[in-house]
């Protein structure tokens, strides 16, 4: 055996790969709980492509049987239901990992650099996991996974001068047809599954070069023993590949019993509306993207005409809080034209189009967030109230904003306001917990990093 | 390699010139892949214009039909419906049709070629959904007293008047799409193409 793991080490570094990444890639050994998310993550992304492959081995790409080749894998295919329902739950349990995954990295500063580049590559791969979810739930052509893809689609039609043709150019036709739910078949199975898999490689490989954060947020790198290994740092396997199985099994359990006793999950992961086919006669009474996509939807239709006063509010913070933390001309010059043209923007554009435009930046947010973030220190164990606070906002606002999404604007699901005021306020939270971070985040009193990790 | 001398000059500038004009054979090469997504000539040809026999339709009452796979409405309107035009101007965001919703043709107090027939996209101009006919005016509609009746989509509570227009702060920013269409007689629409003369 050994003899044969010699003849391959001397073609193919696979010890060598091994040591580096597991046996003796050092991590610290003061993970917590929230650690467990990244495993997870990988986990469910194998569990979705393998359940995936066997779905299409049954599942139908064209408009006039997708919908009931769906129904032939629940019902007629051996085992089908569940691979279908490990499927679509393993969707929604994507969200719940990767959401608690990211909120880690605001918890603990891992955004923060030298990991910058681990955590842009995780922003790609959240915006390359939405739109593989997005895809994936136009398949099964029911009623809302298609007015779902014509709102969502026709938000590129929102875009000034190119957006009618884009949108034309994404559905291949003038609504949404048999050409769309083909190509949308092509993207899911086989070009963003690709790009995920690669933008993972990457998010690993970054790590394993800059080695992993810690609830501490200090680098144990800086404290290492003679032989050259962190003071603080145990091999990722066994110990933490052996930690993680722990952190399968409680996973396991969650997302089985949701598979087995409860697929829909009361109209979360499945809605009422995808169970009648596709109509592009009949909208559905509320369209209503999927939970891990409402925090973002209700950004979308908090933008109008009344809170355009508010985003012109938030371009002039901006500009400031530039000015503020900017040295030199050449900054504060172009943070100022770069300012007016927003300004002179919300007069030129449409509520519909700065929706967009919001809903983008949500996003476009989380990218920026190493640099934005400023603080001396990197864990939320030795920043002083503001960030506490500050994160706490951002949470809740994050929360209620996906809570909101699910209800109509103009009802009152909340007290006092009706929801589209709530969502307005949340989503100026939202901004500004983005916006003055350059400022809170230095101003707040920081208590001292340790010199070596807690660990009892 | 018989000389040691490398000419860095000559090695840059043929680096660069085989960059860009791989560069540009590479642009060459992705347009076919590009194009191939836009409307295939099947997808153009279920865009053609439809023909629709409108001659039974009596005052008051709307037909839907299809185009382009869009819900098309035409409505023939009352003289109650059409004075109501005059009355609801306050409550609309844009009553005059100043944004570029209609044909140039179509472009007035009616938005209509003929007053009595309103034809208009049934597609909201916030998010895509159909709206529903409000016809009833008044309170009995369950849309307030100043219901001048129109048009209310289900999906985030965007309302238009008996003739497409939007109203004030609601979600959608425009009025309802006036198709390009023409009269072949005075009973037979053809929503897809311009009257004749006219661009």
């Amino acid at each position: 055996m050994s003899k044969l793991l010699a003849w391959v080490d001397e073609r193919l570094p696979l010890t060598k790969v091994w040591n580096e990444h597991l046996a003796e890639y050092y991590a610290p050994k003061n993970f917590n709980f929230w650690y467990y998310f990244g495993s997870l993550a990988l986990l469910v992304l194998v569990l979705q492509i393998v359940t995936g492959i066997f779905l299409t081995m049954h599942y139908k790409p064209d408009a006039d049987k997708a919908f009931a080749s769906v129904a032939y894998i629940m019902r007629d295919v051996p085992w089908g239901w569940l691979m279908r329902y490990l499927h679509s739950v393993g969707a929604s349990m994507f969200f719940v990992v990767v959401y608690l995954h990211m909120f880690r990295g605001l918890l603990y500063g891992s955004h923060r650099g030298p990991r910058e580049l681990v955590w842009l590559l995780g922003c790609v791969i959240f915006v390359a996991l939405m739109a593989e979810a997005f895809m994936g739930y136009l398949l099964p052509w029911g009623n809302m996974s298609y007015w779902g893809a014509q709102v969502i689609i026709s938000l590129f039609g929102a875009i000034p001068y190119v957006g009618d043709s884009l949108a034309e150019w994404i559905r291949g036709s003038f609504v949404v047809t048999d050409a769309t739910l083909n190509r949308f078949f092509a993207f899911h199975v086989i070009a963003v599954p690709l790009i995920l898999a690669g933008l993972v490689f990457l998010h690993l490989v970054a790590l394993h070069k800059v080695g992993s954060n810690n609830p501490d947020g200090i680098e144990i790198k800086k404290n290492k023993d003679a032989n050259g290994i962190p003071k603080d740092g145990i091999p990722f396997h066994p110990y933490y590949s052996v930690k993680d199985l722990v952190g399968v099994v409680g996973f396991l359990i969650i997302y089985l019993s949701i598979v087995f006793f409860a697929p829909e999950f009361f109209g979360f992961f499945l809605e009422k509306d995808n169970f009648t086919p596709a109509n592009p006669l009949q909208t559905p009474v509320d369209i209503v993207p999927l939970w891990y996509f409402t925090p973002f939807y209700s950004i979308l239709r908090a933008t109008t005409e009344d809170l355009m006063l508010f985003v012109r509010g938030l371009i002039v913070i901006a500009v400031i809080v530039a000015f503020i933390r900017t040295k030199g001309l050449t900054g504060r010059v172009v943070s100022a034209v770069v300012g007016v043209a927003f300004l002179v923007g919300t007069f030129v554009f449409v509520p519909k189009f700065w929706g967009v435009i919001l809903m983008g930046s949500s996003l476009v947010a989380l990218f920026l967030l190493p640099w934005l973030d400023q603080s001396p220190v990197k864990s939320i164990r030795y920043r002083g109230w503001m960030y506490k606070t500050a994160l706490t906002i951002f949470a809740v606002s994050f929360v209620t904003l996906g809570y909101l999404g699910m209800h109509k604007p103009n009802d009152f699901s909340l007290f006092l306001f009706k929801n589209v005021i709530w969502a307005q306020a949340c989503t100026m939270a939202y901004a500004l917990f983005f916006i003055l971070m350059p400022l809170y985040s230095v101003w707040d009193k920081t208590k001292s990093e340790p010199e070596r990790v807690n660990f009892k | 390699m018989a000389e040691d001398h490398v000419d860095k000059h000559r090695r840059r500038f043929l680096t660069a010139v085989t960059t860009g004009v791989g560069a540009v054979g590479g642009i060459a090469a992705a347009v076919p892949f590009v194009v191939s997504m836009t409307p295939s000539a099947r997808a153009k040809a279920e865009g053609a214009p439809v023909r629709l026999e409108i001659g039974k339709l009596e005052a008051g009452q709307m037909l839907r039909e299809q185009w382009r796979g869009q819900p098309i409405f035409v409505v023939n309107r009352t003289k109650a419906m059409l004075d109501s035009l005059d009355k609801d101007t306050d409550l609309l965001l844009d009553p005059k049709s100043t944004t570029d919703q209609q044909p140039s043709y179509a472009d007035n107090k009616y938005r209509s070629i003929k007053p009595e027939y309103l034809v208009v996209v049934g597609v909201c101009t916030h998010l895509g959904c159909v709206p529903v006919q409000k016809f009833t005016m008044g309170s009995d509609s369950g849309l307030g007293a100043d219901w001048p009746g129109g048009f209310f989509c289900p999906c985030h509570g965007s309302k238009y008047d008996l003739s497409g227009r939007v109203f004030k702060n609601v979600p959608a920013p425009l009025n309802l799409q006036i198709p390009p269409y023409r009269f072949e007689t005075d009973t037979t629409v053809v929503v897809g193409e311009n009257p004749k003369g006219e661009a």
